[in-house]
């Protein structure tokens, strides 16, 4: 078991004969996932990495069966590319294009929270069950399949997180890249929902980071709904207000989405925040023992 | 990007927003001019930078405020006279403060009442919104945290826009006299078309202001773009103020950085924002203080490197720079070239740390030890940062 994806999820790419969807097409294939296909308007009837190329998603979906996506359609038409993946109907849209205006993004919203699929991103690195199925970018070697579910904001901290756990000898169960921007598609909430039900996940970690209030949110959803150890680690404790570091929703505005606030509201929570970024996977593990301790009181 | 109150108001003016008539002035004789040619007996003579809090900042070394009224063409010129060139320092410009380059001269209106309304994109509701307060003129973070009662909120969709009946909410709820209602309709929709059809992050209009003879005005506009919808608003990206701009910052996004300038003296040089957020945190728990933050983002080369390197040694205060990459897709080779290429070219007066994990890593680490310079290497995030802030304080770790 795992969440979102596993072995048998088959997947197509929504931009495949761009030089970035290719290059990690091929990557994901590498890696062992069931690439079924891809899509890129114009060029149906093509093949790239032995796969068949389609000029829309619904006949790609038709023609492979195939039940997630991933995005790497440049930003100008990206949103466009999401609500075709979800008027086809497909359950999983993984969208790592970074750079989509953010009203775009509201014009796409409502239309995914009506419909039956999951949109994960955008501006994320994916998603991965360990030594089953990896969709995005992510390095795949540095995970180890386990009981840990990861979620995170952030790419590369992600890799960071999941290659101390792996260190510490904790393997994941799924990794999820929420994704950068302002609006993305599915929340911690979301994900938190999900690991809590799935058996194979043991304990959390999440990776917040300054801007908005998604981690104050999924404090408050710990509290009340999470029985597993949970783990966390914010970024940007040390940015300065005002200033957008580098992702479009790490932003500190009007005094909300402080580091200190959301520090505040995890530790309320019970949740094992992790001092330093060297310290996320030891929290996790700290996390972990305690629940135990308490379990025997 | 932010653009100033006079362009704000232009655009606004453009999509049917009702503003007062005014002119930009660079001297203290345009400013005197554009008094004259206003006509009005009262003009407010403000200063133009990309900082808010201007009504009640104030220049450098005088007494002279961000915005004052002038009741004659010599009034607007002192006045001008006392901005332009001047440091202005307002709660947002932090104590260093900006220069003023250039002061929008508006005609006066008779005030009935000074309210508040925002447009920005929520987070939560997934949809831009509408805020509206009748606290105007404050600081509504103020507001909101004191009395949120008295913040109203309207979300809309982008391509629907706000509804007769939510205006009618908003008039209703801001105590307009209902014979200003339908100005109030025609206000709101007409700042929700601009908000969307320009691709702004924020607009602010604060005071929003209701006249004696019931007609609502933008008194005052704040505007913030998306910048990843400038490419479809190449009238909007022109307005871009460079001198408004830490230079460094240009620089860096010119070459495709994202680069934020600080205070401290450990320059930062990482691959993702959120890695790059972290280290700056790390650097900060083990006693140090960040000079900048710098993504490189995620398939930097040799050139991008060494133009990161630039920025970074461009600034005075930094003592020790920390190079921190996580190979992914970016090979730690690769990364590791680079950083031998940019130390050649660009010739390092400060100690230079390198921690480098993922793909590659070993052999990343053989180039560097065996490359004949003098980079420090560290393994592990706690090792590196206590390195560097040792070597940013001429002592060995």
């Amino acid at each position: 078991m795992s969440i979102l994806v596993n072995r048998d999820t088959r997947v197509i790419c929504q931009g495949i004969t761009g030089k970035v969807g290719e290059f990690h097409t091929r990557g994901c294939l590498d890696y062992g996932t069931r690439m079924v296909g891809g899509v890129t308007p114009g060029k149906g009837g093509e093949k790239v990495a032995d796969l068949p190329v389609f000029d829309t998603v619904a006949e790609a979906v038709a023609a492979t069966g195939a039940n997630a996506t991933m995005i790497f359609v440049p930003p100008a038409f990206a949103a466009d590319a999401i609500l075709e993946a979800v008027g086809a109907e497909i359950p999983l849209v993984i969208a790592i294009t970074e750079g989509i205006p953010v009203i775009d993004m509201a014009r796409v919203m409502p239309v995914v929270r009506a419909s039956k699929s999951r949109l994960i991103g955008p501006n994320c690195p994916g998603v991965i069950t360990p030594g089953q199925c990896k969709i995005g970018i992510m390095p795949g070697y540095i995970h180890t399949p386990g009981h840990v579910g990861v979620m995170s904001r952030s790419g590369t901290l992600t890799y960071e997180a999941v290659w101390q756990l792996t260190q510490l000898g904790h393997g994941q169960s799924t990794c999820v890249g929420l994704g950068g921007d302002p609006l993305v598609g599915s929340s911690f909430i979301d994900i938190l929902a999900l690991f809590e039900a799935d058996p194979d996940t043991h304990s959390i970690l999440m990776m917040g980071e300054i801007g908005g209030s998604a981690e104050e949110e999924a404090a408050e959803f710990v509290k009340h709904h999470v029985t597993k150890p949970v783990a966390a680690f914010i970024a940007g404790q040390t940015a300065p207000p005002g200033k957008r570091m580098g992702h479009a929703g790490a932003i500190i505005s009007g005094g909300k989405g402080t580091a200190e606030a959301k520090l505040a509201a995890l530790k309320d929570a019970g949740i094992e925040v992790a001092a330093s970024p060297a310290d996320m996977g030891a929290a996790m593990v700290r996390a972990i023992e305690n629940k135990h301790k308490n379990k025997k009181k | 990007m932010k653009i100033h109150e006079y362009q704000a108001k232009e655009l606004l003016r453009a999509a049917g927003v009702p503003v007062l008539a005014g002119k930009v002035a660079r001297t203290p004789d345009e400013a005197a001019a554009a008094f004259t040619a206003l006509g009005t007996p009262i003009c407010a003579v403000k200063a133009q930078i990309h900082a808010g809090g201007r009504g009640k900042g104030m220049v450098k070394g005088s007494t002279q405020r961000g915005v004052e009224l002038a009741k004659s063409a010599d009034d607007a010129a002192r006045i001008a006279k006392g901005l332009l060139d001047q440091t202005l320092v307002t709660i947002q410009t932090g104590p260093e403060g900006q220069v003023v380059h250039q002061v929008f001269v508006e005609s006066g209106c008779a005030i009935e009442r000074e309210l508040y309304c925002a447009i920005l994109v929520d987070r939560h509701a997934g949809s831009p919104v509408l805020i509206a307060s009748t606290a105007g003129g404050m600081d509504i973070e103020e507001v909101a945290h004191k009395t949120p009662e008295l913040i109203i909120t309207e979300p809309f969709d982008p391509d629907r826009g706000l509804s007769a009946w939510q205006t009618r909410v908003l008039s209703a709820r801001l105590g307009l006299p209902a014979a200003s209602w339908r100005a109030a309709e025609q206000f709101f929709k007409a700042l929700t078309k601009a908000f969307v059809n320009l691709d702004a992050s924020l607009l602010e209009i604060n005071p929003l202001v209701l006249t004696k003879d019931g007609t609502m005005v933008a008194l005052d506009a704040k505007m913030t773009f998306d910048d990843n919808a400038l490419f479809r608003h190449k009238d909007v990206a022109a307005l871009r103020d460079e001198s408004e701009e830490e230079p460094a910052e240009t620089r860096a996004a010119a070459a495709g950085l994202s680069y934020v300038k600080l205070n401290g003296t450990i320059g930062c040089l990482v691959n993702g924002a959120g890695l790059a957020m972290s280290t700056m945190d790390l650097v900060k728990y083990h006693g140090g203080e960040p000079a900048n933050f710098l993504d490189v983002g995620g398939g930097a080369d040799v050139k991008q490197v060494t133009e990161a390197f630039r920025i970074i040694l461009s600034d005075k205060n930094v003592k020790a720079i920390l190079v921190n990459i996580f190979g992914g897709i970016m090979r730690c080779t690769t990364i590791a070239t680079a950083l031998i290429e940019a130390s050649k070219t660009v010739g390092f007066t400060v100690p230079l740390v390198v921690r480098l994990e993922g793909t590659e890593v070993e052999e990343g680490k053989k180039i560097l030890a065996n490359s004949g310079t003098t980079i420090i290497t560290a393994d592990g995030l706690t090792d590196a940062a206590k390195k560097v802030v040792a070597a940013s304080k001429g002592l060995k770790a």
